[in-house]
């Protein structure tokens, strides 16, 4: 078939591209051949517009035992235990399908960490929708919260902590990225490195279907007269075939019959194959007849490029083909051994005997393009907001409206619909800063968490990128955990636009700087460009998730409080920073203005500080402070624990509001008792640590010298109304 | 005492139960599905999860297993089986204990810790709670949602085969502690040789104090005298 | 008027629930068993005598809620 320039553009390619692709094979690819570089060399496979952003983050660091770059970061928690943990997006398509496009989204990351030797502990998710009264977003929330938690739950892997936000910027474009975490023994993780020629490649899972081929490319009627028949399909989750493919794959690495292990992920075969072959500098060769298929019929270009789930490969040691298939009989999935490793460090496909395309490793790997994009500066906004200039509101009418908020409602309703609780290790559930995860039959833990400030990144990619690392920081900190190291999902809009690839660059030097001080390193990721429709791009949405480490297990503090009478501490300097705060979202529709500044050196110093008094039992509760201020955090600590408070008329600042919500970093709330408070202050004053000692929890009522006094049963139903409104209203 | 328990493709809380046990001093041992023979046993468990998925119905296609035959012969026999959550919805499919799990009434899958009220504690599950004890356990589940005919419902109560009934903290039963809509908030129950224990909730959850509560116990040592 | 509407998985979309029923019902002995695929079934009953019209008001009800025209495929058939 002639390649015309109609056919390179449906493959997602330039023309400049395609010349590449001509010069590198020293003559005009075929079909096949074209399908697999458009593939390799597309934005998610290839990182071509962000690796030179990329490679300058900090990977690095004493507890890395793995950075980015396989198929999930690996980090050290002492004795022989290592946790393996990777966040991913999976955003068009739980936009096209939000229940299937959600669940195989924690398909794939739960295969990147299993794929690695480790048992899957822990699921996060970090999802965004848009504005919830656009039509779509009913369904689009529901769907998604559906299929993640039929995933995870019919897994069985307990989904312990997430977000879930709100903000017109996604209306044609949901965000849904999924964090797994899991726990393998530093002996015996698996890595995706080829070694060896004549080995075999071995094919395990589930059947290859026309799941997803291509998305782009297929569209076009001139492939082929069936052209409608061949549309890409939905890629629809099977996790009892994953569940089965875990236990095959761990059972298998007891002992060391694998070299090289690989999911099969976006595009598939072709990219798992040349992935291994790439780091090993080898050749592959694939029979394609015996790649086990689901339809009939099925050509070499769709089984390469075909994005069926729950499907891995695997190179074995000699010998070790019996056994191996053995293990997988006994889970009933496919075992096939569909090619070699060879020393022509080509990919190689045949079929029926004919080899229906070659094409250099190298070519499809390394000697991928990469750009250095054009991008510029954002300047700072020059609004500045005036608390002066606006209608005045009463702390409690600012406060319900908050609290009342879509983005600030309770999120229950969504925990409940996820198993938090099997494997029986899950120590804090949700509703605290972090997931605390027993390692399992040890007195260790990881605490797991995610994070993102999409308006922040907007206003000041810079500090918006710091700011994020270092409230990541701080929720770990707050349930008593050293932060060791984070998983980044960097969803953005089109990077052929200066100002958003400026939006990327800026946000990732914010990450770099905090990511550098705090000595948390980042060990592995994923970008996702193009996020937004034709003009409009998504905000920048950068999202973090990190895992810290609680050494010595104890029952956690929590964030809720725990006895009348307590001391309530804020550590951190509290500024009054209102610019972007959610109080004047909430109350002014105003989203103009610069994010609260993140000071590393505070960041760091008062976090140690409060770890320091949480490891010495000298805290009840701990939370951190973030959107909506002192007060949300407040409330967040009252209302879901029976305990009220009773707060002194600030002594710093005169603007109430300003004190309240104002968004400054940096900071946390703790409950102490009176036996410890003398112990508390003198830490923090030897420390150099600014506190402000704020007032005391009392019985059920919210209360504010002067200001203010509400029950708090009042003001849990006004946190958990939201849903119950929006699902009525959009029924009818 | 010696447990066994039986291990489908998508079961996972295998591990959970068998953790449980273990720590009760149970003998215990996992036995695959496909095995023909069942090693002789004081205790079965079928644990939770997803046997095959759930799919076609859930529990319908474990029912059908070649284990499942030696299971019913023990049963038949006097052998103790206690289905948990999954286990009790393939215990319905197989018909040692009658009635059915219907999809929550709300349609969607919950998870969390609930009341129980413990209505019969002469059996040999339940002989080391309280009558009427409160219990909080956890439920994760799609279809709890207990439902049975009339006339087994008059059965279940005459015969005293009502194993636990979800209340609230104080122990009343009604609607808004009713978390799936089961009929008579029946949260387990038993066959009625009483040697058969089907019920939603997870008791294997409820044995460590750092995780959650240990109202699970009792049950288990109730099961070793 | 009432009629049924069958609704069933594109062909290419993967049908996880009617792979493990296929699997089972051979593993039963039911070895001639070829291909299984798992679908919904609709009866709905409309006041609408105009049979034409009847079948706009089905289809539109099978394109508005009832398919999920992502992964599925339906069939309207005429009962009464």
């Amino acid at each position: 078939m002639q390649i015309t320039n109609k056919i390179i553009e449906k493959h997602g390619l330039k023309i400049d591209e395609y010349k590449k692709i001509q010069k590198l094979l020293k003559r005009d690819p075929n079909l096949l051949e074209l399908g697999i570089f458009s593939a390799m060399w597309n934005e998610h496979c290839s990182y071509k517009s962000s690796r030179i952003h990329l490679k300058k983050l900090p990977t690095k660091g004493k507890q890395v035992i793995q950075g980015p770059g396989e198929n999930a970061g690996v980090i050290d928690i002492g004795d022989d235990d290592a946790i393996i943990f990777k966040i991913e997006s999976h955003n068009h398509p739980s936009y096209i399908e939000p229940y299937q496009g959600a669940a195989t989204g924690v398909g794939g990351i739960l295969r990147d960490v299993f794929t690695m030797g480790a048992r899957p502990i822990a699921l996060l998710n970090s999802i965004h929708f848009g504005a919830p009264d656009h039509p779509k977003t009913k369904n689009l929330l529901n769907g998604v919260v559906s299929g993640i938690g039929g995933y995870g739950n019919c897994i069985g892997v307990p989904t312990v902590a997430g977000e879930t936000k709100f903000n017109e910027t996604y209306n044609e474009n949901i965000l849904v990225n999924a964090m797994a975490v899991g726990h393998a023994k530093k002996s015996k993780i698996f890595y995706s490195k080829a070694k060896g020629i004549n080995k075999a490649v071995v094919y395990v899972g589930s059947k290859t279907g026309r799941d997803g081929i291509h998305g782009a490319s297929m569209a076009s009627a001139e492939f082929d007269e069936n052209s409608d028949e061949k549309k890409p399909t939905v890629q629809v989750g099977d996790p009892f075939t994953e569940k089965l493919l875990l236990e095959a794959c761990l059972e298998l690495m007891k002992d060391d019959s694998i070299i090289a292990i690989q999911d099969m992920g976006a595009a598939g075969l072709t990219s798992s194959s040349v992935e291994m072959a790439s780091k090993g500098s080898l050749g592959i060769e694939l029979e394609l007849d015996k790649v086990p298929c689901r339809e009939e019929n099925m050509t070499p270009y769709e089984m390469m490029l075909s994005e069926s789930q729950e499907r891995m490969l695997i190179i074995l040691e000699d010998g070790k083909e019996e056994r191996a298939k053995k293990i997988f009989d006994k889970w009933d999935l496919d075992f096939v051994i569909i090619g070699k490793t060879t020393n022509t460090k080509n990919l190689t496909m045949k079929y029926k005997n004919i080899i229906h395309g070659e094409i250099p490793i190298d070519a499809l790997a390394t000697k991928a393009p990469i750009y250095d994009r054009k991008w510029i500066r954002k300047k700072p906004s020059k609004c500045e907001v005036n608390l002066k200039n606006l209608k005045k509101i009463k702390l409690e009418e600012g406060l319900i409206k908050v609290l009342s908020s879509p983005n600030h409602s309770n999120k229950s309703w969504i925990t409940n619909q996820y198993d938090q609780m099997v494997m029986c290790d899950t120590v804090q559930r949700s509703g605290s800063d972090a997931a605390i995860i027993r390692i399992h039959n040890t007195e260790k833990a990881i605490a797991v968490t995610v994070d993102s400030s999409a308006n922040y990144c907007k206003s000041h990619p810079i500090s918006g990128g710091k700011q994020i690392v270092c409230e990541n920081w701080r929720n770990l900190i707050s349930v008593g955990a050293k932060p060791l190291a984070i998983t980044n999902c960097l969803n953005f809009g089109n990077p052929e636009n200066s100002e958003i690839m400026g939006e990327f660059a800026e946000c990732l030097s914010g990450i770099k700087e905090a990511c550098e001080f705090l000595n948390y390193p980042i060990v592995s990721g994923n970008v996702s460009f193009y996020n937004g429709t034709n003009k409009k791009n998504i905000f920048p949405t950068p999202v973090i998730g990190g895992v810290g480490l609680i050494s010595k297990l104890k029952k956690p503090i929590g964030q809720y409080f725990k006895a009348e009478n307590s001391f309530i501490i804020v550590v951190g300097k509290t500024f009054g920073h209102i610019e972007q705060s959610c109080f004047l979202k909430e109350n002014f529709s105003i989203t103009d203005g610069s994010p609260p500044e993140t000071n590393l050196t505070n960041e760091k110093n008062n976090g140690e500080a409060v770890l320091n008094l949480i490891n010495k039992d000298l805290v009840l509760t701990a939370h951190d402070v973030s959107s909506g201020g002192l007060i949300i955090g407040l409330c967040e600590m009252s209302i879901y624990s029976g305990v009220g408070i009773k707060i002194n008329k600030p002594k710093i600042l005169s603007n109430l509001i300003e004190y309240f919500f104002g968004e400054d970093q940096g900071r946390y709330i703790l409950e102490v008792n009176t036996e410890n408070i003398n112990k508390v202050e003198k830490i923090l004053k030897s420390n150099n640590i600014y506190y402000e000692n704020i007032g005391k929890t009392q019985s059920k009522y919210f209360e504010i010298e002067g200001e203010m006094k509400s029950d708090i049963n009042e003001l849990y139903k006004i946190n958990n109304q939201w849903y119950n409104d929006f699902n009525a209203v959009t029924n009818k | 005492m010696k447990s066994s328990v039986i291990v489908f493709p998508g079961s996972n809380c295998d591990r959970d139960i068998a953790v449980a046990l273990e720590k009760m001093q149970f003998k215990n041992q996992m036995i695959w599905h496909k095995e023909t023979t069942l090693p002789k046993s004081d205790l079965i468990v079928i644990p939770g999860g997803f046997s095959y998925g759930d799919y076609l119905r859930s529990g319908a296609i474990a029912g059908k297993s070649l284990i499942i035959d030696e299971v019913i012969k023990a049963a038949n026999d006097g052998c103790l089986i206690l289905g948990i959550c999954n286990g009790f919805q393939i215990l319905t499919e197989t018909g040692l204990l009658k009635g059915t799990l219907l999809r929550n009434k709300n349609l969607k899958f919950i998870n969390k810790d609930v009341h129980v009220k413990v209505t019969n504690n002469k059996t040999k599950f339940s002989s080391k709670y309280k009558i009427n004890q409160i219990l909080k356990l956890n439920v994760a589940h799609n279809e709890g949602n207990y439902f049975t005919d009339s006339f087994h419902l008059e059965t279940l109560k005459k015969e005293n085969l009502i194993a636990f009934q979800y209340c609230d903290k104080f122990g009343n039963i009604n609607n808004q502690a009713n978390p799936n809509g089961a009929i008579q908030n029946i949260a387990g129950i038993y066959n009625s040789k009483k040697n058969i224990l089907g019920m939603m909730p997870h008791p294997e959850r409820m044995v460590d104090k750092l995780i959650s509560n240990t109202d699970g116990i009792n049950l288990f040592s109730s099961l070793i005298n | 008027m009432k009629f049924s509407v069958t609704v069933t998985l594109k062909k290419d979309v993967l049908d996880p629930q009617g792979k493990v029923v296929q699997n089972t019902l051979f593993n039963l002995g039911l070895k001639n068993l070829k291909n299984i695929r798992q679908g919904k079934y609709f009866e709905i009953e409309i006041n609408e005598q105009d049979e034409k019209k009847a079948e706009n008001m089905i289809n539109e009800m099978c394109q508005k809620l009832l398919v999920n025209l992502i992964i599925e495929d339906y069939q309207i058939n005429k009962l009464q």
